[in-house]
């Protein structure tokens, strides 16, 4: 089994951290994973994101062209990237910040995510990445929950680990909207 | 089984070059290579060894060029527009015959270009970059499994052969993660460095020098590296095999866009078409056997490289009289990176 998914959102929304999280995960269910950030002059507020290839043997190409799923975090990223997922293919959409209006493609499956709303009322406007992880990991089966809960420790550095039980709050908040 | 670890390639490679005995690393910040740096700055001085950020890349090399004199194993790294100012300390390398590991995280250009994963270098890279009709051995990761594996095995032919090696990589391969095997130095017979610079002691004096003024002292010298070359090209080469046996078209490609091109082969394969890879490991020593014997059979080579054809120009004088070699590429910049899918139309498109 091979899955691939585009994230992608404004820098500060978690997006490479989100990768990286599912990157740990995969590498801690012993299968192949490869992690490729759009690698260019990024900051704060600018545009990230990155492909991520999970497989049961061989990843082949670290770089997608139309991934079968895409998680997109603000407008600017749905804009871009929306008419990229493969046909048959799953948006996963922040809609707390975006409209889908503009855009409206009949043969991919939509999933509204109001990411932003569910942070807020978990308490941490910042969860919004473990949000949309935990809604991918419930929709597609790609990786276990508990997988993800494990490599929070490895992604992220000792002295955020405190925050561990709030960020597996909100894989849950986000993988019970695919439930 | 050794743990796998989730690493950037950059980061891996400068795992293995400590895990091969390099205690000794000279180099200067240039975006995409800068994780290697910050590893060996981090890691080196806890294991006694030695971390200088020289004041630009030509010190750089001529320390690394001085610790190899004195028979450490050492190393530099850089991206495309440093290394070319590297160029002057490799050809002198070359010329005294010192060992020693150049890394180029080859970015776009020409000029300043960009930082975008190109292999736009690869001339530079195998044709002898430098002043003086030399060779350098060039290794191409396709992975970060490659980029651990290569780099150690870098520093072995390095000292085997006393040829400065490089790995040749790119922010692809650099920059992204995968999920890897450190697995230990292996064991290789090394002869002891008689040749290093050491004080005179009560032994005979030694000079590490590429300076031949003598009447016929510079042609032999010459003719000795040139042998050489050709001992590499004999025992050296190295590729890797895809689905060839049945092939009808043999896509050529190495590093990132050999890993992009494995996925439009698997694709291609799924649609019916006969398309195998042949991925040149050893840029430098060029893998000519490989395509020759390939297009004894099949006539028909496509070319895919992250610029506008250098390599194709290796391919097209390896491959048998009667073959075709097509080229496929792009100069690379911003947004250039081709996908799978775009490599697909080029197979369906050729083959």
């Amino acid at each position: 089994m091979r899955h691939d998914v585009f994230i992608a959102g404004f820098g500060g929304q978690g997006v490479l951290l989100a990768g990286n999280l599912l990157g740990y995960a995969a590498v801690t269910e012993g299968k192949n994973v490869s992690f490729f950030p759009a690698y260019g002059v990024e900051k704060r507020g600018g545009a990230a994101m990155c492909t991520v290839v999970i497989a049961d043997d061989e990843v082949g190409s670290p770089v997608v062209g139309n991934p079968t799923v895409a998680l997109l975090l603000n407008q600017a990223s749905y804009d871009k990237f929306v008419c990229r997922v493969k046909p048959g293919g799953t948006c996963i959409v922040n809609t707390s910040l975006v409209d889908t209006a503009g855009q409206v493609r009949d043969d991919i499956e939509f999933i509204p995510v109001p990411m932003n709303d569910i942070a807020v009322q978990l308490g941490d406007p910042r969860m919004v990445n473990m949000i949309a992880i935990g809604a991918y990991a419930a929709k597609t089966g790609a990786i276990r929950l508990a997988s993800l809960e494990e490599a929070l420790r490895l992604t992220l550095p000792e002295r955020n680990h405190k925050y561990i039980p709030a960020n597996v709050k909100a894989l849950e908040a986000g993988a019970q909207t695919c439930q | 089984m050794t743990q796998r670890l989730f690493m950037k390639g950059n980061e891996a490679l400068a795992m293995a070059a400590i895990e091969a005995g390099c205690r000794y690393y000279f180099g200067y910040p240039i975006t995409p290579q800068s994780d290697i740096p910050e590893y060996m700055s981090r890691e080196l001085p806890k294991l006694g060894g030695e971390f200088i950020q020289a004041e630009s890349e030509i010190a750089s090399i001529n320390m690394l060029l001085g610790a190899s004199a004195t028979g450490v194993r050492a190393m530099t790294s850089s991206s495309s527009p440093g290394i070319s100012l590297k160029q002057e300390g490799i050809s002198y390398m070359a010329g005294a015959e010192l060992p020693g590991v150049i890394v180029n995280i080859c970015r776009s250009g020409p000029g300043l270009g960009g930082i975008d994963a190109s292999q736009a270098d690869y001339f530079q890279a195998v044709k002898g970059g430098g002043h003086g009709g030399y060779h350098i051995i060039v290794l191409a990761p396709s992975s970060v499994q490659e980029m651990y594996d290569l780099t150690m095995l870098a520093f072995d032919l390095s000292d085997i052969y006393r040829i400065p090696a490089m790995v040749f990589g790119d922010s692809v391969i650099g920059q992204m993660k995968e999920s890897f095997v450190p697995n230990p130095r292996p064991r290789r017979e090394l002869s002891p460095k008689d040749w290093v610079v050491r004080g005179k002691g009560s032994g005979a004096q030694r000079v590490v020098k590429s300076l031949y003024l003598g009447d016929g002292e510079l042609e032999a010298h010459n003719w000795k590296l040139h042998g050489r070359y050709g001992v590499l090209k004999e025992k050296e080469t190295r590729w890797e095999e895809f689905l060839l046996d049945d092939a009808e078209l043999v896509v050529a490609a190495f590093g990132s866009a050999a890993r992009i091109a494995k996925s439009a082969v698997m694709e291609a394969r799924g649609k019916g078409l006969r398309v195998g890879l042949l991925r040149p490991i050893t840029l430098f020593p060029f893998p000519e056997k490989a395509f020759r014997a390939v297009t004894e059979r099949c006539k028909k080579v496509l070319t895919v490289e992250l610029n506008a054809g250098q390599m194709v120009e290796d391919v097209r004088l390896s491959v048998a009289r009667d073959a075709d070699v097509l080229f496929y590429g792009r100069p690379p910049g911003a947004g250039s990176l081709p996908t799978p899918e775009e490599l697909l139309v080029q197979i369906e498109k050729n083959y």
